[in-house]
């Protein structure tokens, strides 16, 4: 069944059960999003996508959002510019986001000040190198969910990693913040492939930014362990 | 963050699920491992080898320079004796405790001498006796066109059917039963259709370490999509934790438990009339031969209980879709064809089978097991599974080989194990290995041991120095995955794409190139110009196999370039099949096979009171070559025997303490895992490990069809050990999930 | 650190196991019960007994703020720290409190014998400064003076319908009578009764205001054989303490509106989701659902089930109360889908707060024509109001919808000490602040909304002319963002933000920009959080910014 709508002032006619997402897409709209993946079940998190709907109080994220018939949608309005620029200042004073290409585009695109928010508390943590495959740097995490999702239940069903804390001071982590191998973790890196922020990395890509060469890399996982010569 | 020079994508060189691997490189060194998130096989998943576990390419001790031993190259006689060395002699200094002579030191060489020894070697000792002393083994890890050249190889330049690849030790009883019932042997549909099924069983088969990304797609079926999972299998698998129904039966009862099942649902009428109409035969006689076959009698041979033999065969016969997913603890015992047969039976009494979503799928082991096979890398078959016997087929390949009439052998062939045991004055003679591991594979490994040492001459073309190279007198270092071009055939019948990502480390070369190389040599010596052996690309090579064989005939590289197809592709323009038997088998008419319970050739004993069972680990691969080389190895750094804590309690073994395993062949020294994973009197040990290598310990004996070995039960003893005893005791593997 | 032994915990989790995942909180608190904390093999068995992955149930115990996992004492005294106990020196208390035991707020001692921490509300504001003392399994309230006490009630106003047993302790079944209402609902069809319930024109009583026949028609009409009802007694809003009241005082109320909204919608189970805070209520409710077993009228048709909360506010919210019953963080979930139909292990729900469902007998003993009598046309019934802060006599009181803020002053004895009104925080911390322009102003829905402030949950929060306003919004900062769950972003980082520029507002040293910077962050967690928590959590700052610019000003004082 097909719906009408009407996006920035165009009517249009789309397939029913379909996002608003799906369709600023299919319009060629730049909506932009962070925790989004297509390969992870949408939970409307970071908000970045948020559209102004005529007739709802708050702000819909359009990632979630059924396009419903007769909808009136503004993708740019100014409530939804001063939303997602707040949200990206907001990121920007809480974590490293010299990793996330598309937040560093978002953020230019929306102007922000990178010192709106001076003596902001910021989300700081030690690398957590404790595996030889990936490495953690929750510095750079913005809570995106999508390593605990494909964790669990949309790709692995290993349920390795969860969160700590509530609000502000939430992190991913592991049964009391046992290492990696110490837990269920079957190392498949699907954490690291859906990160966006480079939190989560492969440790010889970490390595090489360290400025190890790759020949010391690769000597390197063979002396970790003794082994008798045969 | 790094940015990459190139991003190539390719296939993983692993498992048989053909995960879609995307590699970034930067300045000859790939740092990081994605999967398109859109791909048909894994959507994005992979496993721990796949992601992380491709380095071995850049272990130091992977060898990239062509080795000989120092009396090839000197050209003295060969000394007494053959002992395995793995390390290789630089500058000429002799390599300390060599066993044997410092004439058998690995000493590097250049590829026109290592090629030479080697063709001239090979050309002398087939001029001398003939095609019978001349034996290969294929590689499931190599690519199709790898495989068809060293088939084509031995076929055309020393006219034997010697030929096979380690398919004879995985699925060699599936793939018979298959031929003989329905007349082809792949999957029937591909493992995504997990999505439509309704019921699966999942049997002797660990899905979730052995295809973790086909174990993914199962547990979503389950809780996604609210499919109902029977799991049949001795061990207490991860799947298990997913399934409605667990049947836990001892291993190499299979036939019994299968044929209750096909007992109940033509007792209960489930069957599905109107399918046996009209695509079998064989139904009146295979029902009297289910008379026996009671639930009660199946649970007294299996343990598995009867209520949940009628529970399983009630829920697979009512399903709408249900399909059947199986592993080795089918195939590899001394009844396996039988054990396959009896799943055959079962979906053709219910019609589970040429839909979407139904199916018989053997889950093949390795990456490109299904399509080595497909290129003839087996004793009896041309490729396309075309028969060596068959007049019809070997004229045609004489035609396309440029082989005078009658030119190639209708003789069979000998399988892998035979190979060996026919390693003697004599009989075989020469032994080419390309990839694969017979010293960690094969079953008896003591035994493999003698065999091994009585050749004449062996070479090994490899990417490292394994248990088997060791043993070889020239060494061909040849390209991984990485590093050269072709196609690979997934357990789905996918053909997919491998491309070079980098160029061959030091002066290893890719495999196809080193056996065109060798042939042209080969013909020079023997003085025949048979065949075309200068390719310039491997297309080229699956051009010609195609040309014969018609699964592959509509498959180019261009249509395959962004995903593969599913063979049969007979035309340019042919989509490809994911299901089979849609509209009848090969065969014509599925047949009915009566099958027997037979026991396990080896029952437990007050000496030998458990049941040895074997298998992989999430993170390993075989005989180890790649993975033992591989930080994956970091994770998980030893052998470990799983024992029941009742079993452990009565032995005094705890957790963690190294214990012997001995059988009746062998003796191992591991650690032991205590844990409800296991049965009661049931072990299970890895087999990836040569510290402790299982196949010291299982038995040689063979299917009497299929010729595959019964690794899957043995009768073992274990007791407690000291921590000295262990080969490294400083290995430990410490992990939550295990 | 001593050893766990786990043998005690085996049967006290024994009956959770059956629940699996749904039984992580009852395990977890029976598991505090016996360690006083959570260590890390008494989870990894609960866990396991429950088949819950250690990961996620590490994440639970994280989640919550009543579970430890680090040593903590079996002897807690908790000093409530927020707004209305603040005003009547809740610091100074625990502060005293603190140096007598020589420990610092938040801390155990090194024996394990004493854990003192703030708390945030207790839903003892009439009782401030309040005191939650659990010790050895036992709770006890009071004042902090006296922490060993349980005060009474204290119950006031001109209409005593919703509050008639109430003030007293605790109504028996033998008291309460019959449950004559359930009785005449089950003699009429079920839709029958969603459409008294409707035509009764009862709104939610829990802050939203939405109509409550809508919804149990929603419910019923939803397919699916299991459904459920719920009573929301997560009582979380700073200065909110009615549910609290009518669950210790007059228990049957609750259950017998609930066997009838059970009667309307099919619902074979019910739950009450009581927040940890108010564990005391726990015994005395289980014994009033007894009471209602023994006389048929909780049976095999319907019966209900108390949930513990372990200390988190969001849960108040309906859907995060779902998550939590099942097992979880109490994360919101994204609506729709709704709960009518897909309310908990998502099946059609209906969930109520407890004043709500206490409205219920009375409509259906009453008929709505007569329950419409009460109130105004478009706000009818009695209505509770907590009144706590600078007033005379703090308390709940029960009035008819309509009465002015200047009445519901008055029937409180004014504000205390004779001194003169500042400000009134209407509808708790996300509420919103009104002044003396609005002392005339209707208490009710309508009326209440024409003048920009929330009725909310009935929280009315007198301040005097002497408190310091900025005091008031650095408390409620720090209120959302220690509740805050940070599942969305505007709320996990605006009410963190919120509350950095409150703290340097209420020290008077706010930075250039600091007013539009508070602004922008309300107005983007009021525009585009996920749930009503982060929606309304910058409310009552962005209203007293609007009364009160100055306090927001570089120069401001």
């Amino acid at each position: 069944m097909a719906i009408t709508l009407v996006m920035d002032g165009k009517e249009l006619t789309v397939e029913d059960g379909k996002t608003l997402l799906d369709v600023a897409r299919e319009m060629g709209k730049d909506v932009p999003t962070i925790c989004y993946h297509d390969a992870t079940t949408a939970n409307g998190l970071c908000r970045m996508c948020v559209v102004e709907v005529e007739g709802q109080r708050a702000l819909q994220p359009a990632c979630v959002v059924q396009a419903g018939a007769g909808m009136k949608v503004h993708t740019r309005s100014e409530k939804v510019i001063r939303a997602r620029k707040t949200i990206l200042e907001m990121l920007d004073s809480t974590m490293d986001l010299s990793e996330a290409d598309e937040i560093q585009t978002m953020m230019k695109d929306y102007n922000t000040d990178a010192n709106r928010f001076p003596d902001a508390e910021r989300r700081e943590s030690e690398i957590k190198d404790d595996n030889p495959m990936y490495i953690r740097d929750y510095s750079k995490c913005l809570l995106c969910w999508r390593c605990v999702q494909v964790c669990a239940e949309d790709a692995q069903y290993t349920y390795a990693i969860n969160f700590e804390g509530r609000g502000f001071e939430t992190q991913i982590g592991t049964f009391f913040d046992k290492t990696i191998p110490e837990t269920t973790c079957v190392l498949c890196g699907q954490c690291v492939a859906v990160c966006p922020t480079g939190a989560l990395k492969p440790r010889r890509e970490y390595l090489l930014q360290q400025g190890m060469s790759p020949q010391e890399i690769s000597v390197l996982n063979t002396g970790r362990k003794k082994r008798k010569a045969r | 963050m790094i940015k990459p020079d190139r991003i190539v994508t390719t296939t993983c060189p692993y498992c048989g699920v053909g995960c879609n691997l995307k590699l970034h490189i930067k300045d000859d060194f790939i740092f990081k491992v994605t999967s398109p998130f859109d791909s048909p096989v894994n959507q994005g998943n992979l496993c721990v080898k796949g992601r992380f576990g491709y380095d071995f390419i850049y272990h130091p001790k992977r060898v990239t320079t062509p080795l000989a031993r120092r009396y090839l190259l000197e050209g003295k006689p060969k000394p007494e004796g053959r002992e395995q060395v793995f390390a290789v002699s630089t500058d000429g200094a002799p390599i300390p405790n060599s066993q044997i002579s410092n004439l058998w030191d690995w000493v590097e060489t250049d590829w026109e001498t290592a090629l030479n020894i080697t063709a001239d070697t090979l050309a002398r000792i087939y001029k001398r006796d003939g095609s019978d002393a001349m034996a290969v083994y294929c590689c499931a890890k190599a690519t199709n066109e790898d495989n068809y050249l060293l088939q084509k190889m031995w076929r055309a330049l020393f006219r034997t059917n010697n030929v096979d690849h380690c398919t004879r030790l995985c699925h060699a009883g599936s793939v018979v039963a298959l031929l003989q019932a329905l007349g082809t042997s792949a999957m029937s549909n591909t493992a995504s259709q997990v999505a439509l099924n309704d019921v699966f069983i999942v049997t002797g088969s660990n899905t979730g370490e052995n295809h973790p990304i086909i174990a993914l797609q199962m547990k979503e079926a389950v809780r996604q999509n609210g499919a109902k999972l029977i799991v049949i299998d001795p061990r207490r698998i991860d799947l298990v934790d997913f399934a409605e129904l667990w049947l836990p039966l001892k291993p190499g009862t299979n036939v019994p438990v299968f044929s209750a099942m096909a007992h109940v649902i033509v007792k209960e009428n489930l069957i599905n009339p109107d399918f046996i109409a009209n695509r079998t035969e064989g139904f009146n006689e295979f029902i009297e031969s289910l008379e026996k076959f009671t639930p009660e009698f199946a649970e007294e041979i299996s343990g598995a209980p009867a209520e949940d033999i009628r529970k399983a065969a009630r829920m697979y016969a009512k399903a709408n879709n249900a399909a059947i997913y199986w592993g080795m603890g089918i195939s590899q015992l001394s009844h396996g064809t039988a054990s396959a047969l009896g799943l055959v039976n079962l979906a053709l009494l219910t019609g589970h089978i040429g839909r979407d979503g139904t199916g018989l799928n053997p889950l093949r082991g390795q990456n490109n097991v299904q399509g080595a096979s497909d290129m003839g890398a087996m004793p009896f078959f041309y490729p396309g599974y075309q028969r060596v016997d068959n007049e019809e087929h070997a004229a045609k390949w004489e035609k396309l080989w440029n082989i005078e009439p009658n030119g190639l052998p209708r003789k069979l062939g000998l399988t892998t194990t035979e190979i060996l045991s026919h390693a003697h004055e004599g009989g075989v003679r020469a032994l080419f290995i390309m990839g694969e591991n017979p010293m960690m594979s094969e079953p008896n490994l003591n035994e493999t041991r003698k065999h091994m040492q009585e050749l004449e001459f062996l070479v090994s073309q490899d990417i490292f120095i394994n248990e088997s190279g060791a043993f070889a007198d020239v060494f061909l270092p040849a390209t991984p995955f990485a590093e050269k071009d072709g196609t690979f055939s997934n357990t789905d019948r996918r053909v997919q794409r491998v491309r070079t990502a980098q160029p061959p480390r030091g002066d290893s070369r890719p495999d196809w190139k080193i056996l065109c190389d060798l042939a042209l040599r080969l013909e020079s010596r023997l003085g025949v110009a048979t065949s075309h052996w200068a390719y310039s690309h491997p297309e080229e090579i699956l051009r010609e196999a195609a040309t014969l064989s018609k699964d592959y005939a509509g498959i180019t590289y261009e249509r395959i370039d962004k995903v593969g197809l599913i063979y049969p592709v007979p035309t340019l323009d042919h989509p490809g099949t994911p299901t089979l038997f849609k509209e009848s088998f090969p065969r014509g008419k599925g047949k009915f096979i009566s099958v027997d319970y037979v026991p396990v050739k080896e029952p437990v004993d007050d000496e030998y009171p458990f049941i040895l069972t074997t298998g992989r680990v999430l993170e390993h691969w075989h005989g180890g070559t790649m993975t033992r080389n591989s930080v994956v190895d970091e994770v998980y750094p030893e052998a470990r025997v799983e024992i029941h804590p009742a079993d452990a309690e009565m032995h005094g073994i705890a957790n963690n303490m190294p214990v012997h395993v001995t059988s009746r062949r062998g003796e191992i020294v591991l650690r032991a895992t205590v844990t409800e994973k296991t049965t009661v009197g049931v072990v299970f040990i890895p087999w990836h490990f040569h510290e402790a290598a299982a196949n010291l310990l299982t038995n040689d004996a063979l299917d009497p069809q299929a010729l595959i070995p019964e690794f899957k039960a043995c009768a073992v003893q274990v007791f407690p050990a000291r921590e000295g005893e262990l080969a490294n005791p400083e290995n430990v593997l410490a992990r939550g999930r295990y | 650190m001593a050893d766990h032994n786990l043998t005690p915990l085996k049967p006290a989790i024994e009956s959770y196991i059956p629940m699996g995942r749904s039984g992580l909180l009852p395990a977890l608190h029976a598991a505090q019960k016996i360690y006083g904390w959570i260590p890390e093999p008494v989870a990894a068995e609960i866990a396991r007994s429950l088949r819950v992955p250690l990961a996620d149930a590490h994440g639970v115990i994280e989640f919550y703020s009543l579970f430890y996992n680090e040593p903590t004492s079996r002897h807690v005294i908790r000093v409530c720290a927020d707004v209305a106990c603040a005003l009547k020196g809740a610091d100074r208390a625990l502060n005293q409190l603190c140096s007598q035991h020589g420990l610092r707020p938040g801390q155990t001692t090194g024996d394990l014998s004493l854990t003192i921490e703030p708390s945030p509300c207790l839903g003892l504001c009439e009782h401030a400064p309040a005191v939650w003392t659990m010790d050895n399994g036992q709770s006890t309230i009071g004042d902090g003076t006296k922490a060993d006490t349980q005060p009474a009630s204290m119950v006031y106003g001109p209409i005593r319908m919703l509050t008639a047993n109430c003030g007293n302790g605790t109504t028996s079944l033998e008291k309460y009578g019959e449950y004559d209402a359930l009785k005449k609902a089950l003699a009429m069809k079920p839709e029958d009764v969603v459409a008294e319930v409707k035509a009764s024109g009862l709104v939610g009583r829990g802050g939203a205001a939405f109509p409550t026949g809508v919804k149990w028609e929603g419910a019923a009409k939803a397919a699916g054989g299991e459904k459920y009802v719920i009573c929301n007694a997560d009582e979380s809003e700073p200065g909110t303490f009615k549910d609290r009241i009518l669950l210790l005082d007059d228990p049957h109320r609750t259950i017998e509106g609930m066997c009838i909204a059970a009667h309307a919608i099919g619902a074979t189970k019910g739950y009450i989701y009581i927040r940890g805070e108010y564990l005391y209520i726990v015994p005395v409710f289980e014994d009033a659902l007894n009471e209602a077993r023994s006389a048929g009228y909780l049976n095999e048709q319907f019966d209900i089930e108390i949930r513990v909360g372990a200390g988190a506010y969001i849960c108040g919210e309906e859907t995060a109360l779902f998550e939590s019953i099942e097992g979880k963080r109490g994360f919101p979930r994204i609506k729709p889908p709704f709960p009518t139909t897909h309310g908990v292990f998502g099946k059609p729900t209906v969930i109520n707060n407890v004043e709500s469902l206490c409205n219920i007998p009375l409509i259906i003993g009453l008929g709505s024509a007569e329950y419409r009598k009460i109130g105004t046309e478009k706000s009818p019934g009695p209505k509770l109001f907590c009144v706590s802060g600078d007033v005379t006599k703090p308390g709940l009181y029960e009035v008819p919808f309509g009465v002015t803020l200047r009445e519901l002053l008055e029937m409180a004895g004014g504000v205390a000490n004779d001194k003169k009104l500042k400000s009134v925080l209407f509808g708790g911390a996300a509420g919103a602040f009104a002044a003396s322009e609005h002392l005339d102003a209707k208490m009710t829905f309508e009326d209440l909304r024409a003048a920009g402030l929330p009725l909310g949950s009935g929280v009315v929060m007198v301040f005097d002319e002497t408190r310091d306003m900025r005091q008031v919004l650095q408390s409620l900062g720090h209120f959302f963002a220690h509740e805050s769950c940070g599942k969305c972003y505007p709320c996990q980082m605006g009410a963190q933000r919120q509350m950095e520029i409150l703290d340097r507002v209420a020290t008077g040293k706010p930075l250039e920009g600091d007013l539009i910077r508070l602004q922008d962050v309300g107005w983007t967690m009021t525009d585009a959080s996920l749930c009503g928590l982060g929606q309304t959590a910058a409310s009552a700052v962005l209203s007293a910014m609007k009364l009160w610019p100055e306090l927001f000003a570089e120069s401001g004082k």
